[in-house]
């Protein structure tokens, strides 16, 4: 099969960015979508012309690299699926598909559909580890935990950041993002000592960074590849409210990382 | 920084300003529903609550400027996050974006508000401040009286509201509004849960639901008014 590519062309952060339409060489169905755009770099290298840059890693599914918007809707036409799973067999022969980049200010454009998401590993810095003393690895059950919470730390720790939620938001928010990071050591023991000052860290940097603000459309949770729900974004917002509470009467732990 | 400071510099404290006014506007909006839902019943009910209402003018007074001072609240933020949010995508999609399951109402909050907050502008110019020059009636309400009875003297508003739901204009402008509130609340009364971190799981749904159903119901009790006016069902 064949499918013609409209895809956004940049030479770099701040060229003029187009559309430009490839028609691609016969395909096999079962290749994936980012196969697909090697088999027609190949063909575009061979013209003499600059291959379709785009951004990839582990091709499971598992490291939240890959990161286009195919016919407007972050990582392709299915549910709970990365770009990088996504296959030639899900669209029609024939059609054109459109391929273009994340679409946010704390996300610029690299080259073509590559975006710098940076900004989402300096909102980690600042809170999404826990600090524990380094040494021999601790006897596994040693800190008992509720199989609820283990659970829903797990649903949280899912996330790949990938940044398809504020692609997908209309307001750019990266709420699910932090949100999934907040929740999933909140609900660890291990998390617990830094819990309220993380949720101020971060939310301070996520809005350092210029993402916008939740409107609760849920359209974060309809495209996220691992299903992180709305549910983490109202976990936040009550660890911030703590968070703002403990600050209020002075208790130390949240102080510390206020953020300024 | 300071807890106060970062309730109003922070994403998630303004929404928390957003939803705490958002809940509060809520619960004025359905006492303000119950309370003239009264114009049906015999036209001394609604004119004793009335009178109810200004027994205590300097209590109406810290009411007012407090619903003031809450919707300035719910304005200024949801302009500064909007300005935010508008800020943070300043390229649009080649092949647009679907609603990936939002609702028509969450897309649009910004919007709808803009033209709720013009009706509330035009209807305490209507009935309360009762400017005679923007009701289309022709009439200066703030002389309508009670003539004669045990209410002889007091403010006559059943009158006022019929004279005032009279005119088709100002009842279609009331109706459109009413719409775009019940379209408005039937995200806001729900999202508002979130934004305060409570809503979660299996309470996310049913308050999603009952919110829809409020909003429903809200709209059918104020458009009941000026449709029973118009069909002289009230007079």
């Amino acid at each position: 099969m064949r499918v013609n590519l409209k895809v956004w062309r940049q030479p770099g952060p701040h060229a003029r960015g187009e559309f430009k339409t490839y028609a691609t060489p016969d395909l096999n169905p079962d290749m994936s979508f980012l196969e697909m755009l090697d088999v027609v770099n190949d063909e575009l290298t061979l013209k003499g012309e600059e291959p379709i840059a785009f951004a990839h890693d582990c091709r499971e599914g598992i490291c939240g690299t890959c990161s286009l918007v195919i016919n407007g809707k972050p990582h392709g036409p299915h549910r709970a699926v990365a770009s990088c799973q996504t296959y030639v067999r899900s669209f029609k022969d024939g059609e054109t598909i459109t391929i273009e980049p994340f679409r946010a200010k704390p996300f610029p454009v690299i080259r073509d559909l590559v975006t710098d998401r940076t900004a989402f590993d300096r909102i980690m810095s600042v809170g999404g580890y826990v600090s524990v003393r380094t040494g021999a690895a601790p006897d596994a059950n040693s800190i008992p935990i509720s199989k609820i919470d283990s659970d829903r730390a797990m649903d949280a720790a899912q996330c790949i950041g990938c940044g398809a939620c504020v692609a997908a938001c209309k307001n750019a928010s990266a709420m699910l993002f932090v949100s999934a990071k907040v929740g999933h050591l909140g609900l660890l023991p291990q998390g617990q000592p830094e819990r309220y000052r993380r949720v101020l860290a971060m939310v301070n940097a996520m809005d350092d960074e210029g993402f916008g603000n939740c409107t609760v459309t849920g359209s974060c949770a309809a495209v996220c590849p691992k299903e992180i729900n709305l549910d983490f974004i109202t976990r936040m917002n009550r660890d911030y409210l703590v968070a703002l509470v403990q600050e209020g009467v002075g208790r130390k732990g949240a102080k510390e990382g206020a953020g300024g | 920084m300071k807890p106060l400071q970062l309730l109003f510099q922070s994403s998630i404290g303004k929404k928390m300003i957003m939803g705490a006014t958002g809940a509060a506007m809520f619960l004025f909006v359905i006492g303000h529903l119950v309370g003239n839902l009264q114009v049906f019943l015999p036209k001394e009910h609604i004119n004793a609550y009335a009178h109810l209402l200004h027994a205590s003018e300097g209590l109406l007074w810290i009411i007012r400027l407090s619903l003031v001072g809450i919707v300035g609240l719910h304005v200024w933020s949801a302009v500064t996050l909007n300005a935010q949010n508008n800020s943070a995508r300043p390229s649009t999609y080649g092949a647009g974006t679907g609603p990936f399951g939002a609702s028509w109402a969450s897309q649009y909050m910004f919007m709808t508000g803009l033209v709720i907050a013009a009706f509330v502008v035009y209807h305490l110019l209507h009935y309360t401040v009762q400017l005679s020059a923007i009701n289309f009636a022709g009439k200066d309400f703030s002389t309508l009286t009670v003539v004669g009875g045990p209410q002889n003297g007091w403010k006559d508003v059943h009158q006022m509201l019929v004279i005032g739901f009279g005119s088709p204009i100002v009842s279609l402008f009331y109706l459109v509004a009413i719409g775009l509130l019940c379209i408005h609340l039937s995200h806001g009364a729900s999202a508002m849960f979130q934004s305060l971190g409570i809503a979660e799981g299996a309470w996310r749904t049913r308050l999603e639901a009952l919110a829809k159903c409020v909003s429903i119901g809200i709209f059918l009790g104020y458009a009941s008014i000026p449709i029973a006016i118009f069909l002289r069902i009230v007079s």
